[in-house]
């Protein structure tokens, strides 16, 4: 049976890995060498390398920087920010990333996502929707890490993103990142009822409970950051509630 | 021991290159197949699709040099993921396309069996084995890291090394003599993972 994943996401900025309450206010948090070597030493089941400075400043991905911390990484590595080429994709997958994550570059030039998935398979392309919820309830995806507006409803944007080629989608409510109370599970719920491909809940989690009901609105795999960086909280426990709870998660085979 | 890494321009090289120098090999990344005379052991990685693999690998001339490398040899080769594909007969991804044909069998679509089942098959899923020497120590059912869309159907049940529960069953090892291909990234998979790449080198 196909298992639970639980992914740490490491949002980096230049050197720094960050993490901020709904997009903003980001500060630092540590270097990611050290957290990419603790969280394979962990054996955790995967993991998300964000840079989310490179669309704002208008460059592609810092490949040398993926290289040398993908060195380190034993386990699934998802590598975003920046990629706004087919050239991007190549590189990083050449120097260690198992898949790359789309954001922006997917609303200006859908076809990017297809020629990635022609070239390198649906299976390594991760396409990723931040959006907020608006008071009157309607839901709006946003690019450029959260500040333009695209006028697109998540649903229907994940619909098209894997009509497009992704592999994967992950979910991410901007107002409720970081401030750990919990996804939004009723996006995660209708995004899932709307596509086939693995639907990757992000955005909220504060506590194990959380992320056990992530999975069961639907989501493949539950991905959380600041609960790993500000609490006790780790991947390995997380997987045994959710063990607890009947959903399926990997085994740790230790050699 | 040195480990030639077929580097057609399509795979997760540095990650291939990186786990076989962790488990104690000579990592020799290679587009030129006049390397295979001084390998030990060949490793195909790959992501990607099926007809550009196919395509690279036959304008850098790899087709017939790991066939000859395998039936003359007797090296033994491992392909993983898209590597363990190419060893097919041949592929109904985006086009049907001829394999390696190393192993006897077809690559066809995952199909789900209900909604519950997605597809790309991504994630760590159970591998349950028969005994052989590429799962030595290996206990049965151990996660093993998957990330594909399509499947190797091989035409002998002799040939079918490990199954893995996903879309009814689905082939997660093949092998045919010192040919073996795994659908799993033992590179990712952590610690089984290096274990089978230790037993490789070992056969």
């Amino acid at each position: 049976m196909l298992k639970t994943r639980v992914i740490p996401t490491l949002l980096m900025r230049e050197v720094n890995l960050v993490k901020g309450p709904a997009f903003d206010s980001w500060r630092a948090v540590g270097a990611p060498m050290q957290s990419v070597k603790v969280f394979n030493r962990r054996d955790v089941d995967e993991l998300i390398l964000l840079d989310i400075a490179a669309t704002p400043a208008g460059r592609g991905p810092d490949i040398d920087m993926v290289a040398t911390l993908a060195q380190e990484c034993f386990v699934p590595l998802t590598v975003g920010g920046g990629i706004t080429r087919l050239e991007h994709i190549r590189q990083l997958l050449l120097v260690g990333a198992d898949k790359v994550s789309i954001n922006s570059a997917a609303y200006c030039d859908p076809a990017l996502v297809t020629s990635a998935s022609d070239a390198y398979g649906a299976q390594c392309i991760v396409a990723a929707i931040d959006y907020r919820t608006h008071a009157d309830g309607r839901r709006e995806c946003f690019t450029r890490c959260g500040t333009e507006a695209t006028g697109r409803d998540p649903v229907e944007w994940a619909q098209e993103l894997e009509r497009l080629g992704a592999g994967e989608v992950q979910v991410t409510s901007i107002e409720r990142d970081s401030l750990m109370e919990g996804y939004d599970l009723q996006t995660i719920a209708d995004v899932s009822a709307a596509v086939s491909i693995p639907v990757i809940a992000s955005g909220g989690a504060g506590n194990y409970v959380h992320m056990e009901e992530a999975v069961k609105a639907g989501a493949s795999a539950v991905s959380a950051a600041s609960i790993y960086l500000f609490t006790q909280a780790t991947p390995l426990e997380a997987k045994a509630h959710l063990a607890a709870a009947g959903i399926p998660v990997r085994s740790h085979y230790q050699g | 021991m040195t480990v030639l890494i077929v580097d057609y321009g399509m795979g997760n090289i540095a990650s291939a290159r990186r786990a076989i120098e962790e488990c104690g090999g000579r990592a020799l990344v290679s587009d030129d197949p006049a390397d295979i005379k001084v390998a030990d052991r060949i490793v195909v990685p790959g992501v990607g699709a099926f007809p550009q693999a196919m395509g690279r690998l036959r304008e850098g001339g790899w087709v017939d040099a790991l066939r000859s490398a395998v039936h003359d040899d007797g090296l033994p080769l491992l392909g993983v993921c898209l590597g363990m594909q190419l060893l097919a007969d041949e592929s109904d991804e985006v086009a049907k396309t001829q394999g390696l044909g190393l192993i006897p069998g077809r690559i066809e679509r995952i199909l789900p069996v209900d909604a519950s089942e997605r597809v790309p098959h991504v994630g760590w899923n159970e591998v349950r084995h028969r005994d052989g020497a590429l799962f030595d120590g290996i206990p049965s059912g151990a996660d093993f890291y998957f990330v594909h869309s399509f499947r190797f159907v091989p035409a002998s049940h002799d040939n079918i090394l490990a199954t893995t529960p996903y879309a009814r069953e689905t082939v997660s090892a093949v092998g045919s003599g010192r040919v073996a291909g795994v659908q799993f990234h033992p590179e990712k998979s952590s610690r089984a993972g290096f274990r089978l790449l230790k037993n490789f080198l070992a056969l």
